[in-house]
């Protein structure tokens, strides 16, 4: 992403830009994000972690703790016990926060839609999301277009205006 | 041994207090007889079943019983058996065996939570998997399915499919 420059100073590094895209560009580069792995999904979460997909070089980085993180990643099957867990650490983020519902589980209940007693048919239910993957479980290219669908999101944000960034 | 050593050993040991299923190797022991059956498994020197495998409920449908199942096996004689407990539906309680294998522990603790067999005895009986607000036992063939749980609708929302 290219910052709408609107003057440049030659001598020194300083640049005049809007004060919005600067913000989106920093937090659309550096999701860290919640590591939140349910299920059989959290095995491909940290595939893409690791070095052969290698999520940090979207900025994207694992935090064990929601204080820290901008994204929460529920991979995986929420069972009713867990969705008061999931909605308390979605609660203890900070702004600006965002979800990726990852898998058909978290998507909508998944193979348990029917005869799951136990299992929350959707995470949306209880808390907002953002960018759902399809896949049961996604491929690691999928959590990655995920993640770089969330940055087009993110950069569309208006923080300092009212008005939508579409003029 | 095999099992049919297993049953002469049980036999002289505890008469009239086993019984066999048709002809699966299995024995059936009846609930109020299960504690004296237990100690002898794990001590008796012919038999020393040291180590419990598995412990898993069950729910027969057409008599109203529930059922544990209890599989041993012993590291020192190198061999096995499996034990059936019936216990009626209205009431189902069978003596604990926590005491005696460690591992029993948290196998009872989901016994109950599935199936709402109360193990007598047990050193802290209460639900393993589920929330302990939870109500009804969802393996039993019975189990009805509830509508909500703390305000969320459990079952599937198929309006927007059409």
């Amino acid at each position: 992403m290219k910052l709408t420059l609107l003057e440049k100073f030659d001598q020194d590094n300083i640049i005049m830009g809007k004060l919005d895209e600067l913000i989106n560009w920093s937090r659309a580069n550096s999701q860290w994000y919640f590591q939140f792995g349910l299920a059989c999904c959290a095995i491909e979460m940290m595939a893409a972690a690791a070095p052969r997909y290698d999520l940090e070089r979207f900025g994207a980085m694992p935090r064990a703790t929601p204080r820290q993180s901008d994204v929460m990643i529920v991979a995986g099957t929420v069972s009713l016990k867990m969705a008061e867990r999931v909605k308390r650490l979605y609660e203890q983020m900070a702004d600006p926060k965002y979800v990726i519902s990852m898998g058909s589980c978290s998507n909508s209940g998944g193979p348990y839609w029917q005869y799951g007693y136990h299992v929350l048919k959707g995470v949306d239910q209880i808390i907002p999301v953002d960018i759902y993957i399809p896949g049961c479980p996604p491929r690691p290219e999928a959590l990655v277009q995920g993640l770089l669908e969330l940055r087009v999101k993110i950069r569309e944000e208006t923080p300092f205006r009212k008005t939508t960034a579409a003029e | 041994m095999d099992f049919a050593n297993i049953k002469k050993v049980l036999d002289v040991r505890c008469p009239d207090l086993i019984d066999t299923d048709g002809d699966r190797p299995s024995i059936m022991v009846k609930p109020e007889s299960w504690g004296i059956v237990s100690n002898l498994l794990k001590t008796d020197p012919d038999l020393t079943f040291d180590s419990l495998m598995c412990l898993s409920g069950f729910d027969l449908v057409e008599d109203d019983h529930l059922g544990v199942a209890y599989h041993f096996y012993s590291m020192d004689k190198r061999h096995d058996l499996e034990v059936i407990i019936r216990t009626p539906k209205e009431n189902p309680s069978i003596p604990s065996i926590a005491n005696i294998w460690r591992a029993a522990d948290w196998h009872e603790r989901e016994a109950y939570d599935m199936y709402g067999i109360i193990f007598e005895g047990h050193p802290d009986l209460k639900r393993i998997l589920l929330p302990d607000d939870w109500e009804g036992f969802p393996l039993r063939k019975d189990y009805v399915q509830a509508d909500t749980y703390q305000g969320i609708i459990i079952k599937k929302d198929k309006t927007y499919w059409k």
